[in-house]
């Protein structure tokens, strides 16, 4: 995996941001003074007359995005997952979901690959907290390849779409010449008829290093990338029920609520089989280099494996 | 309109409000009744608007803030022909378009959906800027509470829009001096209000914001002020033109009885023929 190219989907945002701006000219970026972080400098740098720094004040951030879209405009807020989703949960509850306006949220620094600055910056709860809104759709993405893909898809989408990047480089997964893209339907990336691994975001690529392990060991796992959890690919989940019985989900999320939880509802509905769920247990994260912190939380390619012997 | 036909319709305006909270059997006059001429000069003297034609591209756009004085931008609304008088008895009832706070996506004449604090400034802001960024000349006006002011993205939104220098914004403070738990300066005073807006950039008008004249002579003065959002602070009395609702905290959420609502609509009726 050492020559794999990685890339952190936070980069792949801005520079998808950049990319889209010329062909979507009603595109406009909002920021709360991360830019540089959130990586939408990078579309700022592009597009100036159409980026908007509304300094430290999401909540503010997310009306103007809200009145923006009223007057046809296709706004992208940006912060880092904590206070696009935690903050403003409120704001963008009423302000975006209820009146159902076509605007985008994009949250980097999702989940503990935050690392160094902590529990307060690693917004564990946002996959949970947006996808109780009616009509929000939500989006996880896995590399940088799919980044392009969604936030294509997120512009072309007519509702709220919420989007979820990483500040941790991850590796590219998907040529983009492969990968289809489309909102609401899984990705297959490799079959397996033993066990489901269901990954959202950046651990879908641990995922498919503890598949590649566990084939080792005789377990044959199949990997769905659920890029979005919002609207779930129920067909593809109860598929994967039917087809190979138990399911793991792997997300770098409280299991509260989030990937795990939606998968859980499903099966636990329509057709039940054994659900574990891989992710944050109730916990909030810590100060620590990213990559030390996914060890510890049993998230990275190791601990998913070691989860997942566990419970065969 | 003359002030006087304007003065006329307003009248109609409150008799629409307490209609509907007294068909509602809950809801909030007493805001919605200070604000009735304010409401009431923006869609028939102000805005650039149509009935019939409540989306066109180039509207002025109003944003009511303090969203919970639904029946006043509604009984406006109605009585500007949006939709028909009658529905205003529909306010609050299951199944009705006319939910208990402001719903752009079932109302005709609604831009934005509001009723949490706070939030709607910054949605006007955001009109505001679109109109800068398609270089569009509409305008966009906003209703907040005095009340209101309190929340803090209130002041966020004036902040971004005094520093960006939106002079197609309008923001008017419904000063009527009573939030629910009693008098605004005992709850947690926002005074003083006209210089909180001056330190955030706006130019500032302090008006009677019941006198259709001041109104007038504040929405011209705006409109001519260049380089800076304008703030209307409006002067208002709370339950304005119904003898008990007049000035009583106690009317700030709360429907008439028969009884009561006999009374207000002779009060009325009484102002309305004195006119």
């Amino acid at each position: 995996m050492s020559e794999v190219k990685k890339i952190a989907t936070r980069e792949s945002y801005g520079n998808a941001l950049a990319k889209f701006g010329a062909e979507y000219p009603d595109l406009v970026v909002l920021d709360a003074d991360l830019a540089n972080a959130t990586k939408t400098g990078t579309f700022k740098k592009a597009f100036p007359d159409r980026f908007f720094d509304c300094g430290i004040a999401e909540s503010n951030m997310t009306g103007i995005g809200a009145g923006l879209a009223t007057c046809g405009k296709i706004p992208f807020i940006s912060s880092f997952a904590m206070f696009a989703a935690g903050r403003n949960y409120e704001q963008v509850r009423n302000s975006i979901g209820y009146p159902k306006l076509n605007v985008k949220i994009g949250a980097t620094h999702a989940g503990i690959t935050v690392g160094e600055d902590g529990a307060s910056h690693q917004c564990l709860e946002d996959i949970a907290l947006m996808r109780t809104i009616p009509g929000m759709t939500v989006i996880v993405p896995a590399d940088d390849t799919e980044v392009f893909a969604a936030v294509k898809a997120a512009i072309e989408h007519q509702g709220p779409v919420y989007l979820r990047f990483s500040r941790a480089a991850t590796p590219v997964i998907y040529d983009p010449a492969d990968l289809k893209f489309e909102i609401g339907k899984g990705i297959t990336v490799k079959d397996g008829s033993d066990i489901s691994i269901i990954a959202t975001g950046v651990e879908v690529s641990y995922a498919l290093e503890a598949a590649e392990r566990l084939a080792g060991d005789g377990v044959k796992a199949r990997v769905i990338d659920m890029h979005t959890i919002k609207p779930l690919d129920e067909e593809l989940v109860l598929k994967c029920a039917a087809e190979t019985g138990k399911i793991f989900t792997v997300e770098e999320a409280s299991v509260l609520g989030g990937l795990g939880s939606a998968v859980a509802e499903t099966v636990a509905e329509k057709n039940p089989v054994p659900v574990h769920r891989i992710g944050v247990y109730d916990t909030f994260g810590e100060s620590g280099p990213w990559n030390e912190l996914m060890k510890k939380y049993k998230l990275d390619a190791d601990g998913v494996y070691e989860q997942i012997k566990a419970k065969l | 309109m003359t002030n006087q036909e304007l003065q006329k319709t307003a009248n109609e305006v409150r008799k629409g409000i307490v209609t509907a909270v007294h068909a509602a059997k809950s809801g909030h006059p007493g805001g919605s009744l200070s604000a009735a001429d304010i409401f009431t000069y923006l869609f028939f003297e102000e805005m650039n608007i149509d009935p019939k034609d409540p989306k066109k591209a180039d509207r002025d756009r109003f944003v009511l803030s303090k969203g919970h004085t639904a029946p006043g931008l509604y009984s406006t609304l109605a009585e500007r022909g949006y939709f028909p008088k009658k529905d205003l008895e529909t306010l609050r009832h299951t199944g009705s378009y006319l939910q208990g706070h402001p719903d752009m996506k079932h109302i005709p004449g609604v831009d934005m959906s509001s009723g949490s604090l706070g939030q709607g400034l910054s949605a006007a802001v955001g009109m505001a800027l679109a109109a800068k960024i398609d270089k569009k000349s509409y305008r966009t006006y906003c209703l907040c509470g005095d009340g209101e002011i309190q929340e803090g993205q209130i002041w966020e939104a004036a902040m971004f829009a005094g520093a960006k220098k939106l002079d197609n914004l309008c923001v008017i403070v419904d000063n009527n001096n009573l939030q629910i738990d009693g008098p605004i300066d005992e709850v947690n005073s926002p005074y003083p209000i006209d210089k909180k807006f001056e330190a955030f950039n706006f130019h500032v008008i302090n008006i009677n914001g019941n006198d259709m004249e001041e109104i007038r002579k504040a929405f011209d003065e705006a409109k001519a002020t260049k380089g800076m959002p304008t703030a209307i602070v409006a002067k208002t009395l709370k339950g304005k033109g119904v003898s008990f609702m007049e000035n009583q905290v106690g009317w700030h959420g709360k429907a008439p009885n028969d009884d009561e609502y006999a009374t207000a609509m002779s009060d009325l009726e009484k102002a309305g023929a004195a006119l």
